[in-house]
């Protein structure tokens, strides 16, 4: 009977490879081109929506110009901010700021994250407090720094070391705790030793809850930094976007107020297209939890 | 009709019976207890097993039975409550039912960090790693990252990874159980090759009998609450057996009777 016949280990050879061609998915997906599009013009077009709805808005006459400026009145505003290096100088300055301080931020609460997540007695003490600190607005600590460092640059800092690091430190310790367990099995099972054990196993694992806190941490170092700037400006403070938000409202001009808006927002959504979306989504394509590499 | 004669005979020892040699032991345990809890129920209770080097065991037993922990005791995981765990050489690998690879990984660095944690030097382990995934047939899947590996690759590259610890003693918890039944037939074809190959003792969990009977030398009864071993089969093979034989087949169905008997005792 032929259905009794042995495989030979030729046979099962090229079973399996025929089995292992089927079972992984072919390179390369048509859907990619498309989907790049939509992403680009979607958004686009919700914003030329909003723009439409505004314009109708000023047009319809319902309150004065001085109060809600028309589309092109910020626009030449902005022009006319541009010309004069305004603008460029705002963004340099609230720019710079805002990412050394930033960068300091992650720098400081990485190792207190691990710290955090892996020692008992450091997670029961402080743990609650940090989570508490996330909960206060970092605007809370303006006036403090204000006192502390008068209007200089440091007050600036010490406001965004504030808001970001609790932030970075609740994305690590979260991103630990949710590497599954197997994975530590796996390392005890390897023979990793405790610190092996964080190098190899429970730091890459905790990745995408890092970048995430990162990202979260970066978007709370912008809003304290701009609202630190609003409330501390002169003295030896430098110009930036929220200074020049807060200079608008002094002489009631309505457009340089929309045009700061415009800009502080602007550096948000590009910092957030150019640096983490393309991170993140680096990050969870290679270990094939994106979207596009569903199957 | 093919001329190979029927190839696998069993035969029912008791557990005491089994006679092999203290010194020359690949894994021996002695009444070996475990409690999750002083006062809680006994989990496993008197556990007497000897395996001798190379020697290929499957353990059978109900959901529940205390068949993985009896593993994790042996893979040094856990702690028994009480009794003298013994393992040849620097403990055992193991190797578990989802594949466990590193998904930030590619499968050669999954198989390269198994050989880091060893203290291989870092020249050579890119060359073992290769060695490794030719022995289970992907010497092309190195570059690859996990989720781009179907899962009995994925077993495949974890058994590698096992391998590359060097241990004398592959534990192996279920790890075909979530395969399809044409992946699982070839992966019981591999690890027999690798087996025969490599010379390692194999400890096999499976609540398949007809997998345990395919693959084992001996296949071990588990009861369940305590967990004990009660039973245990020799199946002599001569020359090939395939999962589809009838000699397998009766021998399942004579170890299913008994399991199916032990899991009746605890019916209501």
């Amino acid at each position: 009977m032929p259905s009794e016949a042995l495989a030979s280990p030729a046979d099962a050879r090229s079973l399996e490879s025929g089995l292992d061609a089927l079972q992984t998915a072919p390179v390369g997906s048509t859907r990619r081109g498309r989907r790049t599009f939509w992403t680009v013009a979607a958004p686009l077009l919700a914003l030329a929506l909003l723009i439409a709805g505004w314009q109708l808005f000023v047009s319809a006459g319902i309150k004065p110009a001085y109060i809600v400026p028309s589309p092109l009145d910020v626009l030449h505003e902005a022009g006319a901010a541009w010309g004069r290096g305004d603008i460029q100088r705002a963004v340099a300055t609230s720019l710079e700021r805002g990412v050394i301080g930033f960068g300091v931020a992650a720098l400081i609460a990485t190792p207190i994250g691990i710290l955090v997540a892996r020692v008992r007695w450091v997670r029961m003490s402080f743990g609650p407090l940090i989570t508490g600190l996330q909960v206060l607005p970092s605007v809370a600590w303006v006036p403090a720094a204000i006192l502390w460092f008068g209007l200089t640059d440091a007050t600036a800092y010490f406001v965004i070391l504030m808001g970001a690091i609790p932030s970075i430190i609740n994305g690590l310790v979260a991103g630990v705790d949710q590497v599954p367990p197997l994975f530590r099995r796996v390392g005890a099972v390897l023979g990793a030793g405790p610190l092996e054990l964080v190098r190899h196993i429970i730091l890459p694992a905790a990745l995408p809850g890092y970048v995430a806190g990162l990202k979260q941490g970066w978007a709370f170092s912008w809003r304290s930094l701009m609202a630190a700037e609003i409330i501390a400006v002169g003295g030896k403070i430098g110009f930036g976007l929220g200074s020049m938000l807060q200079q608008g409202r002094e002489v009631q001009d309505m457009s340089v107020v929309f045009v700061a808006i415009a800009g502080i927002l602007t550096v948000g959504i590009l910092v957030e297209l150019l640096v983490f979306a393309p991170l993140e989504r680096g990050l969870l394509r290679r270990r094939g939890l994106a979207a596009e590499t569903a199957r | 009709m093919s001329t190979t004669a029927p190839r696998a005979t069993l035969t029912a020892r008791t557990p005491a019976a089994s006679v092999v040699s203290t010194t020359a032991a690949a894994v021996r345990l002695e009444q070996v207890n475990k409690r999750f809890t002083a006062a809680g129920p006994a989990i496993l209770e008197g556990i007497d097993l000897t395996i001798a080097p190379g020697e290929f065991v499957c353990l059978i037993g109900a959901s529940g039975c205390g068949k993985s922990t009896l593993l994790n005791i042996v893979a040094g995981l856990e702690p028994a409550t009480s009794g003298h765990v013994q393992v040849a050489g620097d403990g055992a690998a193991l190797m578990f039912q989802e594949s466990a690879l590193l998904p930030w990984l590619t499968a050669r660095r999954n198989v390269e960090l198994a050989l880091r944690l060893r203290g291989v030097p870092r020249g050579e382990r890119r060359d073992r790693a290769d060695e490794l995934l030719e022995l289970v047939h992907l010497k092309g899947a190195g570059g690859k990252a996990v989720h781009e590996l179907s899962g009995g690759m994925r077993q495949r590259v974890a058994l590698a990874r096992c391998l590359a610890q060097e241990r004398d003693v592959l534990l192996m918890d279920e790890p075909f159980g979530a395969l399809d039944a044409i992946t699982r037939d070839l992966l019981h074809d591999e690890l027999e090759r690798i087996w025969l190959g490599t010379g390692r003792t194999i400890v096999f969990i499976t609540h398949n009998v007809r997998e345990a009977v395919r693959l084992g030398q001996r296949v071990l009864l588990m009861s369940s609450r305590p967990g004990r071993i009660v039973r245990e089969w020799a199946v002599e093979v001569h020359g090939e057996r395939r999962i589809e034989a009838p000699e397998v087949a009766t021998l399942a169905v004579e170890i299913t009777d008994h399991l199916r008997e032990e899991i009746r005792r605890h019916a209501v």
